[in-house]
């Protein structure tokens, strides 16, 4: 960005464009011109820590991912030859032609969100970062963890490539800090990316790791950070050492590793050795950034940062130019992704009257008819860099997949969701035909509606993708069993590949937008997210159950950095109060809310009467209170007070500020504990602000705080830095030894507090006059929002957003919103930004007039529907209900917009007459059939194998593990006692086919020797003994029907009867079993053979098979003789 | 080879709370027997009992609903 001219609302913008000498449209990523690049340089991506070509892409996932030549480092650039990746690119998109571009273009508002870059800590000398190679920055060590790092995500230190047994990482390298090469402010994210890394070094290199972090204070005042921070040192061991590193040197000569000297906590001197060093150093501005500030007019504050004031956290000095991100001040993703949905608000309200008159409608290409009976299913099996494919045998999985019904194509991508990767699915879908797509890759929560954009965009129903969740639910919790998630992978695979088979085109579905907004809370979050929405033209119903509009801000004096907010709620209060499109409802509380996103129907109860109000979208902005301590004597000594109320009381008694000689400010009370695991993060803040006000005003009171972490995150610090200039004395406690506040005379005198000091080790006793308490933020959780709603709350109470750091102000819930105090506790400045965050969602659904909803919706066959109203009844969203059908009756109807595809009322159809679109019945079923197959192949091999059962006795198959009576029977044991009985082989090749079986009913008792059953063949009988006594339980149906089977597999699908055994224990010891069976079976033969004639005695010899349906070929031997001599029974 | 008894399991997990647990138990790495296998549905409400005997006709020898 070269210059700026023009005003808000107009501006005229000079850019430069470098040449990159790739032709973005011709290259197709293929990286042909990398590999043939005979130029290395370092990769200042990966911190310098491998090389890349100086024809090269940024980073795996860069988007669009098109290559680049880097014209400072390129040979033909340098030496006016090689051109080698123009010789060898494919798509001709090498133009070393290409020159620089200065262009102009015409915009309402300007977003400046360039970010902040890694103070360089060479300058640190005595941390010797430029001297040793396995002292690292955070940012390098953020690298080597990475799959796509320099090491492939193997932790290995940089000297030797080994494996480090012990990491340091020291914090605050460069910030906090006074001197030449450092910053005062603390740059906010590294205690966080400590830990972070720390707990992933240890997840890399197993538990055993020792991970050690020398910091100062430790800053987790973000949502969720202090349960992490509490998570990494108890349950994975990270050690946390409150300390100051002052140098770092090599452990002995000649080695590689690092020896850490420091002043411990009590100020002791320490030093330990570790393999690798990690330095957590801070951010900065860059010189580029401050000098683009100086030509855009935009004024910036001594460390380089824009400047912004905490009431209007967006706007920079200039009209028009608005901020987010970390070029402001020093932002973690939440915040910097909050904030740039603030800055895209505030933007948007200079632009409402242009709004929509640039856009262009995406456009898709016509779905493509599916034939129902062709199905050609693609398989994309994603490694995850190496989140899966560590885990994972992701090639098998691959081959494995191309192995299934209806699998036509079958691949393996590194990122399946990066921009190439996509293409390649699209190039697929085209090129092979497909018509339903199987995607293995993380999970679908996050990651489906990417790939149904991407089969859409290759004209497929989005509904005909389906997901196998190979890493969330499966490389990641089954790290130590490579093998069984394999299995798991493609046991997974298969099921997907099921259910998308019975998948269908699903129509979209779209609703129109009621263009208003419901905000409920009328602090400073809530109307500031009601101007953002009012001033773009949207109306805004403001719900407020007090009597006035301000909440908590009414409470606050003033900003951190001194601006006075009473009036600014007050101007606020006015603005929303005045403006036509803001319709304020004062005492007023909701009463219920159903509707869904672009249609909310929500009572509201005012005073004696209750109004309905329709609405598109809703914001929810309820704030918070402080916690009423029961501790440190609060509530029982007047002089005893909390947050604010001790400036109440100066301010109403100023002569007690007078008299006063020393007051103690105690932090985390009831934050930071068992019962409260959370960091209130504006404590810190909020009581270093009220320390500087008091010394201000009285130089000689005594200021004491009492701080378990000092937490002044940010440009903050400077309030810490001032605290202490003007002699605030501050004590650190912990948990452990909670400061004691005791009372002299009564509940009105002089107060006595003893603390521990962390340096001496002895207790202080302090006489003080006042003692104010920081207790914790609440969450308002006296109302019903989250089952009204129905939207979720955290463990703490606090709403709970759909992405923490993705989507830090939407719900999961569409259409609702969340902002301030509500979400988690916050300073006054990020309130404002977030209420803008939350505006600016609410206002991109409002600003149009249609919009899409989930079609996954019950489908109700109202023929097999019989109007029996459980459906109705049953449904939480009111979503079906029943309607008069000429001459039936009462038949069920679904109303697609409001159903969520429960599919309770599927569940409950007595009639089945309802299923769910995507969950269809039958696609649930087909994946359940589908997960169980290698359950039923593992089931069937643990038994014996059938070679393994059978054996062949004189041509005649015999199972193993049967008995045998001498009526040609078998008998098997079954698990609890019951025993199934059929013919053996030998009966069925004498008898030859038979046409009917003669099985007794179930119940009938059979007695051994006794004719139990007879087969027949064209009305010849043939009775068979019943081998034991006992009572049917079963008959072979199946058998009956097909006497076939009796010969094709008679110890298998040829069974005859299951029978509850009656008789003896001793009856069994008749039968024949094992050796005894084989030899009665040779004997049988004997006689068979005899029967037969020479002529097949000499087959016998010469080792020939068994005679099939000897009847039938040597009838002249005549049934009876053969039923008799064989069967022992009379026909 | 172990040969004590590992209950082959099939999941049925509602989309909107115990399937984003497993996907929780992922991101913080919480190890778990490989033996399980998830169906999402869109509400534990969805379970006919047909799919509990299928999944155990189908193989499996315990069935879990989790919504």
């Amino acid at each position: 960005m070269e210059g700026i001219e023009g005003h808000a609302g107009r501006f005229t913008v000079t850019l430069r464009e470098h040449p990159r000498f790739v032709d973005i449209n011709k290259c197709i990523a293929c990286g042909v011109c990398a590999e043939k690049c005979p130029r290395k340089v370092e990769d200042a991506f990966n911190e310098g820590l491998n090389k890349r070509k100086a024809a090269y892409v940024q980073y795996p996932q860069a988007v669009p991912l098109k290559y680049a030549i880097d014209a400072d480092h390129c040979i033909y650039f340098e030496k006016g030859k090689c051109r080698a990746c123009e010789k060898f690119c494919p798509a001709g998109a090498i133009d070393f032609n290409q020159n620089e571009r200065i262009f102009t273009i015409e915009v309402g508002s300007v977003v400046l969100a360039l970010g902040a870059r890694h103070l360089d800590p060479s300058a640190i000398e005595e941390y010797g970062y430029s001297t040793f190679p396995n002292v690292i920055t955070g940012m390098q060590m953020e690298r080597i963890l990475s799959a796509t790092g320099p090491y492939q995500g193997r932790l290995v230190r940089p000297s030797d490539g080994q494996p480090p047994k012990k990491i340091a990482w020291i914090q605050c390298v460069g910030s906090r800090s006074t001197g030449a090469t450092a910053h005062e402010y603390c740059s906010g994210v590294c205690c966080m990316y400590a830990i972070k890394e720390a707990v992933i070094a240890k997840e890399h290199a197993g538990r055993d790791l020792d991970a050690a972090i020398f910091f100062m204070d430790m800053r987790t005042h973000g949502k969720e950070f202090e349960r992490y921070y509490r998570r990494a040192e108890s349950e994975l061991g990270v050690r946390f050492i409150r300390s100051r590193v002052h140098s770092v040197e090599s452990s002995a000569p000649g080695s590689d590793s690092l020896k850490v000297r420091y002043a411990d906590d009590t100020g002791a001197e320490a030093e330990e050795i570790f393999d690798l060093v990690v330095l957590s150093n801070g951010l900065e501005t860059s010189n580029e950034v401050r000098e683009l500030a100086d030509r855009l007019g935009v004024a910036v504050d001594e460390n380089g940062f824009v400047k912004t004031a905490c009431l209007s956290p967006l706007e920079t000095s200039r009209k028009g130019i608005f901020v987010c991100g970390s070029v402001a001040n020093p932002a973690d993703i939440p915040q910097a992704v909050m904030e740039a949905s603030a800055a895209s608000s505030a933007a948007a309200r200079l632009l409402a009257k242009a709004r929509g008159s640039q856009v262009r409608e995406k456009e898709y290409p016509a779905e493509k008819p599916i034939d129902p009976a062709e199905i050609r299913v693609g398989v994309f099996v994603c490694h995850c860099g190496i989140n899966i494919s560590s885990v994972v045998d992701v090639t098998e999985v691959r081959d494995y997949a191309k192995t299934l019904p209806g699998v036509v194509y079958s691949t393996d991508n590194l990122f399946s969701c990066s921009q190439d990767t996509q293409q390649t699915i699209r190039d697929a879908v085209t090129e092979h035909r497909l018509n339903r797509v199987v995607v293995a890759a993380c999970t679908p929560r996050t990651h489906e509606p990417l790939f149904q954009e991407t089969i859409r965009e290759a004209g497929l129903n989005p509904y005909l993708l389906e997901f196998a969740n190979i890493r969330d639910q499966d490389a990641w919790v089954h790290q130590g069993c490579p093998e069984e998630a394999t299995v798991k992978a493609k046991d997974l695979v298969r099921m997907a590949v099921s259910k998308v088979t019975f998948s269908e085109p699903v129509e979209r579905l779209q609703i129109t937008m009621h263009k208003s907004a419901l905000v409920v809370g009328g602090g400073v979050a809530g109307m500031t997210a009601a101007l953002g929405l009012a001033e773009q033209g949207f109306p805004v119903h403001l719900i407020e159950r007090n009597g006035n509009l301000g909440g908590n801000a009414r409470n606050i004096r003033a900003t951190w950095k001194g601006e006075d907010v009473r009036s600014y709620v007050e101007e606020l209060s006015k603005r929303v109060i005045a403006h036509p499109d803001i319709n304020v409802l004062l005492n007023a509380r909701i009463e219920s809310v159903s509707g869904f996103v672009g249609n909310f129907l929500s009572r509201v109860r005012k005073g004696g009467r209750s109004e309905e109000i329709s609405h598109g979208v809703a914001i929810i902005s309820s704030g918070g209170g402080f916690y009423k301590p029961e501790e440190y004597l609060y509530g029982q000594h007047e002089r005893v007070t909390c947050w604010h109320e001790l400036e109440d009381l100066f301010e109403k008694e100023p002569e007690r500020l007078q008299r006063a000689e020393a007051v103690v400010l105690i932090q985390c009370v009831g934050s930071r504990d068992e019962d409260r695991p959370y960091c209130s993060r504006l404590c810190c803040t909020a009581s270093l602000q009220q320390a500087v006000t008091l010394k201000t005003r009285k130089p000689d009171l005594e200021v004491y705080v009492l701080y378990r972490d000092l937490r002044s995150y940010g440009l903050r610090e400077e309030l810490y830095r001032k605290a202490r200039e003007l002699g605030v004395i501050f004590f650190r406690y912990t948990p452990e030894n909670k400061p004691a506040v005791s009372a002299y005379e009564g509940t009105r005198g002089k107060l006595n507090v003893t603390v521990q000091d962390h340096v001496l080790n002895i207790p202080i006793s302090l006489d003080v006059d006042y003692v104010n308490l920081f207790s914790a933020i609440l969450p308002q959780t006296d109302n019903d929002l989250p089952h009204l709603f129905k939207v979720p709350t955290n463990t703490d109470g606090f709403f709970l957003e759909a992405h923490a750091k993705l989507r830090p102000v939407d719900f999961s819930t569409e259409g609702v919103f969340v902002c301030g105090l509500a979400h988690y506790p916050k300073p006054i400045e990020e309130s404002i930004a977030q209420a803008e965050a939350a505006s600016s969602r609410a206002a991109g659904l409002l600003a149009r007039g249609t919009i899409e909803v989930e079609p996954v919706v019950s489908v109700i066959d109202q023929e097999r529907c019989v109007g029996c109203g459980f459906c109705e009844a049953s449904c939480p969203f009111g979503a079906v209900k029943l309607v008069a059908v000429a001459g039936k009756g009462f038949r069920a109807e679904n109303i697609p917009a409001l159903c969520k595809g429960c599919g309770i009322c599927a569940a409950g159809c007595p009639q089945k007459a309802i299923d769910i679109y995507h969950f269809r019945d039958n696609q649930i079923l087909a994946s359940v059939q589908a997960g169980g197959e290698t359950t039923r192949e593992a089931k069937a091999s643990s038994r014996p194998s059938p070679a393994a059962r059978v054996t062949f006795v004189s041509g005649y198959l015999m199972r193993r593990d049967c008995m045998y009576h001498v009526g040609h029977t078998w008998i098997e044991r079954m698990k609890g006692g019951r025993l199934r009985i059929g013919v053996d082989d030998f009966a069925g090749k004498i008898l030859g086919p038979v046409d009917r079986l003669n099985l007794p009913p179930r119940g009938e008792v059979l007695r051994q020797d006794r004719k139990g059953w007879s087969f027949l063949r064209a009305s010849r009988r043939a009775p068979f003994l019943s081998p034991v006594t006992g009572k049917v339980f079963d008959i072979n149906l199946d058998a009956v029907s097909h006497p076939e089977n009796v010969l094709k597999d008679p110890y298998g699908d040829g069974w005859l009867l299951v029978v509850e055994p009656k008789g003896s224990e001793a009856e069994l010891k008749h039968l024949l079993y094992g050796e005894a069976g084989f030899r009665w079976m040779e004997e049988e033969n004997r006689k068979l053979l005899e029967l037969l004639g020479p002529e097949y005695e000499r087959l016998a010899a010469s080792g020939g098979g068994a005679v099939e349906d000897v009847f039938g070929i040597r009838p002249e031997i005549g049934w009876e003789t053969l039923v008799k001599t064989f069967l022992r029974t009379e026909v | 080879m172990n040969d004590e008894f590992q209950p082959r399991i099939i999941a049925f997990l509602c989309n909107w709370c115990a399937y984003a647990g497993a996907d929780l138990a992922g991101v913080s790495r919480i190890q778990y027997p490989p033996t399980i296998r998830v169906v999402r549905i869109l509400c534990s409400g969805r379970v006919d009992p047909l799919y509990v005997v299928k999944g155990l006709q189908s193989g499996f020898d315990g069935v879990l609903v989790s919504g």
